[in-house]
């Protein structure tokens, strides 16, 4: 809201002169403007700071509470952001030929994508993993698929993200057995495992268990980590898939943020000191199309957390503070029609991302609509952000839109509404009360229908879709996973099953199931016992459901 | 007369993105139809025994994880089993235009891929209900 | 499976042959234990309907399950979502569940839903539970075509003592506060309890049992499928289970009755049309509502004695 009296007298002055003389000639294309999530977007913005203690306040510098600026004081300056794409698919050799490929091309870090009966808990020999073995993702059943996932890539010299929620815990373990098996201390190892549930049972589906104890296992890695794999990120609290589901840009970080709050709540009355683990905690944004908008949501996000921290954890390390991200270009933007565009797409969201500060990007392949990524398609996603870092002269100045004056207007607006959410689930009691009572997934689905109400009839634009269509044979070269390969993969599970101790199998399986009845215990150094004895992961999540029961959807539209 | 049409949204598999489906369960609401949802993680067998319980007219499956085409034809499979073919199956999700014609072959009636608008939905529901009705 | 599925559709459809259908399976009705269950939207009722399935099965009990949405208004259609709740039980061959929308049926609601009750009580399925919202007066309706009525209630909604008040609360057999590990749950027990103060107005029977419930936990399931069978069971040895089933048969009756007379003016005087003339006439020529339609019906009556 612009302070300066006399600025805003003149701007009247315009609007009622040659505004309204133009307005009169020429109206503008719409009745109202807004921003693709609705927030009332002015035509012209007028300057809102204006005084140094403002500045201070609001923004800061790069490095320093609030953190509006950025979490470190010469980003991209000092390094780039890391080029991190999301791939996996099929069995672990594939994967392990496409990760070497990648880093081949000049990618920083490994992003690893496990298929849905990895992240549901199921072996590929389960009946409910029929049709489903390696499609989104790697299929990992034991110990024995994880180290030919990483075969040939030194887990010192390359920094692992795991997408993985409800057994991270497990895949968490067969990791550092890996590294084990390499060599190289735990406290060496750098990477994140998603490992956030609550996201799960709003907006991405792959849960197991109930609420409570996944809230436990989250604690257990959180208390393992910060004494065993202290570079480790422990979590990544999400709202890229709460956007995918619909969500506008306000509620993607509100339900986020409100997620790390229950997190950090959790760790706290497991008797951890908050500035023990909170400077591990790491999060993940959606780069959506609205420019503008995107920019000024990662700097409200920032700005919002630093608060959170500060005031209501009484955080006192810096660090505690900082809102360190991954980003991923919104995949639900991305068409099957033309889908040369979507290069142009996911060019734009990653200047959203990097003029707003992310620490580490995904960019999805031209392909997203039809199928995984071809090798040709992830590389020119991998090139857009090697343009962007190289050519396009963004990274040159820290958080360079500072100061726009709509930007800065966008981005204490976000963070008005932002509180509004974040106060609204308080008084509900917090995330899990808020789920249980379906008031997020309520929200997001009102959301969603608004979205797809107004593609159908267009008053939202989606170039190729319901405008600027063509006649077109869509793109034959997809990738696709061979249908075989389930049985390929059931073959190696029983033949390690074979090959195993079974009697130590069974003790480990026992041990876990001891382990989960008391509920002080921390289950991480029973489920490395039992990756190691080559358990694996459905025999694992079989004991874990038993003991902990399933979660079942309940809410609907 | 008070005969409505009635379809089942289902997800088969273990795909949890929903967001399709229950756009398409409510626009089909406000469209007038009965629509019974049963969330996600739905096996076949689930499926097609609701399917014939509720006595729907119309099956809408919707995956994006790849299965498809091993769900799909297993649901059509199952409501042929159980003599319950009359009940028309489309589909809709991540789906190659290459796999349509399989699909098709295995008892599928129609697949929307991504970006059909739900008028074409509609019109498909109306044409073929238009049709079986004696 | 298929059939009983066909022949509820044919009674929702209204469809001719329903008459003789139902007919037919009369003499083989009345078997069935009939639970109707409401709640407001968020009670969990669905949740403890599946957890009910799971303990009547544990028992070896066949059942079946009959869930009620409202029909949108505005559009005519309807999102029937409560059977996501019991999905686990779809591919049991001992459930039946059935979502039914409340339309616009002739016959009401109720009408419809007494008849798909009978097909499955015919179908030989022990326990059939009616599960609706209970709001409007149709969903009022359809929980009294029930044996024995059980009301859900949560701590924490706020307008907890305003129902209470409302008609719904004096047909309930048996309360359930779900949710009962959140607070307030001992002091709602306490209201209701209070407000129960006599022997329910309906029945002769004592007070009715308010019993706490998690279907989140689980806890305190089985402790009410007793208590419910419990109920079910003294209303069998009082008589008062057949007087209540002679009095939805009565009103089941009275509703043919109105159906039908209805059908008849419809179909020999087209009533719905002339309602929208007689309202022309009122507006137009000054006539008076209760003048005009008793001298219509004057007419109808010469007409069918001159019939006779």
């Amino acid at each position: 809201m612009p302070v300066n009296a006399e600025l805003e007298q003149l701007k009247q002055a315009w609007e009622q002169g040659l505004l309204k003389k133009t307005l009169v000639r020429n109206p503008e294309s719409k009745p109202e403007f807004t921003t693709g999530s609705w927030l009332p977007i002015e035509r012209v913005a007028l300057p809102s700071l204006t005084t140094t203690a403002e500045y201070c306040e609001k923004l800061g510098f790069p490095g320093e509470y609030p953190f509006t600026r950025g979490v470190q004081p010469t980003m991209y300056r000092g390094r780039l952001w890391t080029m991190r794409q999301y791939a996996g698919f099929g069995t672990a050799e594939e994967s392990n030929t496409r990760y070497k490929y990648l880093l081949k091309q000049g990618q920083t870090g490994l992003s690893i994508a496990f298929d849905l009966p990895t992240q549901i808990g199921y072996d590929s020999d389960d009946p409910h993993s029929t049709g489903e073995v390696g499609k989104v993702g790697v299929a990992i059943d034991t110990l024995h698929d994880m180290e030919i996932l990483f075969d040939g890539i030194p887990l010192d010299k390359v920094s692992t993200s795991m997408t993985i929620n409800a057994p991270a815990a497990i895949l968490l373990a067969m990791y550092l057995a890996v590294a084990e098996k390499q060599g190289i201390p735990r406290a060496q190892l750098n990477g994140t495992i998603q490992n956030d549930i609550l996201k799960e049972y709003v907006a991405r589906g792959t849960y197991i268990f109930p609420p409570k104890p996944s809230l436990r296992l989250i604690t257990n890695i959180f208390e393992y980590c910060t004494r065993e794999v202290p570079k480790w990120n422990t979590i990544s609290i999400s709202g890229y898939h709460i956007r995918e589901a619909g969500a506008t840009a306000v509620q993607e970080i509100a339900f986020t943020l409100c997620d790390g709050i229950e997190y950090v709540k959790t760790a706290l009355a497991a008797g951890m000191d908050v500035d023990q683990f909170a400077d591990r905690l790491s999060f993940f944004f959606n780069a959506h199309n609205d420019l503008l908008e995107e920019i000024a949501k990662f700097r409200a996000a920032r700005r919002i957390w630093a608060k959170i921290m500060k005031t209501k954890f009484q955080a006192k390390n810096p660090k505690s503070m900082m809102l360190r991200f991954h980003t991923q270009t919104a995949g639900s933007t991305l068409t099957a029609q033309q889908s040369d565009n979507n290069i142009v797409r996911v060019t734009l969201q990653t200047l959203a991302a990097v003029l707003g500060g992310t620490q580490s990007l995904h960019t999805n392949s031209r392909d997203e609509a039809l199928g995984l990524p071809t090798e040709e398609s992830v590389r020119v996603a991998l090139r857009t952000q090697q343009i962007v870092a190289f050519e396009s002269g963004v990274t040159n100045s820290v958080d360079p839109l500072a100061g726009s004056y709509i930007i800065e207007e966008l981005t204490d607006r976000i963070e008005t509404e932002a509180w509004q959410y974040i106060d609204r689930i308080e008084e509900l009691g917090g995330m899990v009360n808020a789920i249980e009572q379906g008031y997020v997934q309520k929200e997001i689905q009102d959301a969603a229908y608004r979205y797809q109400q107004e593609i159908e009839n267009q008053t939202r634009v989606i170039v190729g879709v319901n405008r600027f269509m063509v006649e077109e044979e869509l793109p034959q070269d997809i990738l696709r996973v061979d249908p075989h390969l389930q049985e390929v993969q059931i073959t190696k599970l029983h033949q390690v099953k074979e090959q195993r101790d079974n009697l130590a199998v069974k003790t480990c399986l026992e041990a876990i199931r001891r382990a989960a009845r008391q509920s002080e215990t921390n289950l991480m150094p029973f489920l490395i016992s039992a990756v190691r004895a080559y358990a694996s992961l459905g025999e694992i999540c079989g004991v874990l459901r038993e003991e902990f029961g399933e979660y079942r959807e309940s809410i609907v539209l | 007369m008070v005969k409505k049409i009635r379809i089942l949204i289902a997800k088969p598999g273990l795909d949890g993105h929903d967001r399709g489906a229950k756009y398409i369960a409510r626009a089909l609401k406000d469209a007038g139809y009965e629509v019974i949802y049963t969330g996600i993680r739905q096996t076949p067998e689930a499926i097609s025994r609701t399917a014939i319980q509720e006595d729907v007219d119309f099956v809408g499956l919707s995956l994006l994880s790849g299965a498809h085409r091993e769900l799909f034809p297993r649901v059509v499979q199952l409501l042929r089993s159980a003599n319950a073919d009359d009940i028309v199956v489309f589909g809709g999700g991540v789906i190659p235009e290459s796999d349509i014609p399989y699909l098709k072959e295995n008892g599928l009636a129609a697949i929307f891929t991504p970006g059909t608008a739900i008028s074409e939905i509609i019109t498909f529901l109306e044409n073929t209900s238009a049709k079986g009705q004696a | 499976m298929r059939g009983i599925a066909r022949a509820i559709s044919a009674i929702e459809n209204e469809l001719p042959e329903k008459e003789a259908l139902i007919d037919e399976l009369f003499p083989y009705c009345g078997r069935a234990a009939v639970w109707g269950i409401t709640g407001a939207p968020g009670s969990g009722k669905s949740s403890l309907v599946d957890l009910f399935i799971e303990n009547k099965r544990r028992a070896g009990q066949r059942l079946a399950v009959i869930a009620v949405d409202p029909t949108s208004p505005f559009s005519g259609g309807a999102i029937l979502g409560d059977r996501l709740r019991m999905q686990r039980h779809a591919t049991d061959d001992s459930v039946f569940i059935r979502s039914m929308a409340s339309r616009g049926h002739l016959g009401g609601l109720a009408g419809a839903t007494a008849d798909a009750i009978k097909i499955l009580d015919a179908a030989g399925f022990d326990l059939i539970i009616v599960e609706t919202i209970g709001v409007g007066q149709s969903e009022i309706e359809v929980v009294e075509l029930a044996d024995l009525i059980i009301l859900i209630l949560v701590p924490g909604m706020g307008d907890d003592i305003q129902a209470l008040k409302a008609g719904i609360m004096e047909i309930g057999d048996l309360f359930i506060i779900n949710k009962a590990d959140k607070d307030g749950a001992a002091k709602l027990k306490t209201e209701i309890e209070y407000v129960l103060n006599m022997p329910s107005a309906i029945t002769n029977l004592p007070k009715p049992p308010v019993l706490l419930t998690s279907a989140t936990l689980p806890e305190g399931i089985d402790t009410a499928v007793q208590k419910i069978d419990e109920c079910f069971q003294q209303l069998v040895h009082s008589g008062e289970l057949r007087r209540r089933r002679n009095r939805h048969l009565q009103r089941e009756l009275n509703r043919i009755v109105m159906q039908k007379v209805r059908a008849l003016l419809d179909d020999r005087y087209n009533l719905t049309q002339a309602l929208g003339d007689w309202v022309e006439q009122i507006r137009s020529a000054d006539s008076r509502p209760y003048s005009l339609v008793n001298a219509k019906i004057d007419t109808f009556i010469k007409e069918l004695n001159g019939l006779c």
